[in-house]
């Protein structure tokens, strides 16, 4: 599932291990989800969602 | 860095320590016993077999890690390398079997048995993490 968290966390010039301190989570759990590797659970996205500020379908997006 | 420390990897390498302590006291004290004391019965069988519970106490502790694990990429990556660990070890068993079937190795297994393999595919099941996805998480 394509992501806008590369995007939404240069904005807040945050870098992977930042973006991962605040959803308390590994580095590498954010480095495979922000390049496609991994989906996240549906509490996760929304943790996420939640960091944001942003619904959920704003950061993840539909194939194709 | 970022400053995620797993607890559960934390608790795991704890119960991983003093098990494989244990193993290597109750191995040494079973060999020793049996050497020296003309052991039998009943005592001899639960002596015997007294070696094998702290072994049967790391597939206990890996299994906790997969339960306790509260990041859910790195759990993923930890029940990848115990589902790998699971085939490698079933695979390399089922061969050796039919070749002793077939006499064409010793029968015996020189001190290597199925939990040998199991913590072998666990160390390749982080390899093929590796390969596959770039990282091998933190390792059991």
């Amino acid at each position: 599932m394509k992501n806008r968290l590369k995007v939404l966390r240069a904005e807040r010039d945050w870098s992977q291990s930042d973006l991962a301190d605040h959803l308390q989570v590994s580095r590498q759990s954010v480095n495979a989800i922000e390049t496609g590797k991994y989906d996240p659970s549906l509490p996760l996205a929304f943790r996420i969602a939640d960091l944001f500020g942003l619904p959920i379908e704003d950061i993840f997006l539909r194939e194709g | 860095m970022s400053t995620y420390k797993s607890p559960a990897i934390r608790r795991y390498t704890i119960r991983l320590a003093v098990l494989m302590s244990l193993y290597v006291i109750l191995i040494f004290a079973a060999g020793w016993t049996f050497r020296h004391s003309a052991i039998a019965g009943l005592p001899a069988y639960v002596l015997a077999i007294t070696p094998a519970l702290p072994i049967i106490g790391v597939f206990w502790a890996v299994m906790r890690l997969l339960v306790e694990e509260s990041d859910e990429y790195v759990r993923m990556l930890h029940v990848r390398q115990c589902l790998f660990a699971t085939g490698f070890c079933l695979m390399v068993m089922t061969v050796w079997e039919f070749l002793q079937n077939y006499d064409l190795v010793p029968a015996g297994n020189g001190g290597f048995g199925a939990a040998f393999f199991w913590f072998v595919g666990l160390g390749l099941g982080a390899v093929y993490n590796r390969i596959t996805l770039g990282t091998i998480g933190s390792c059991p």
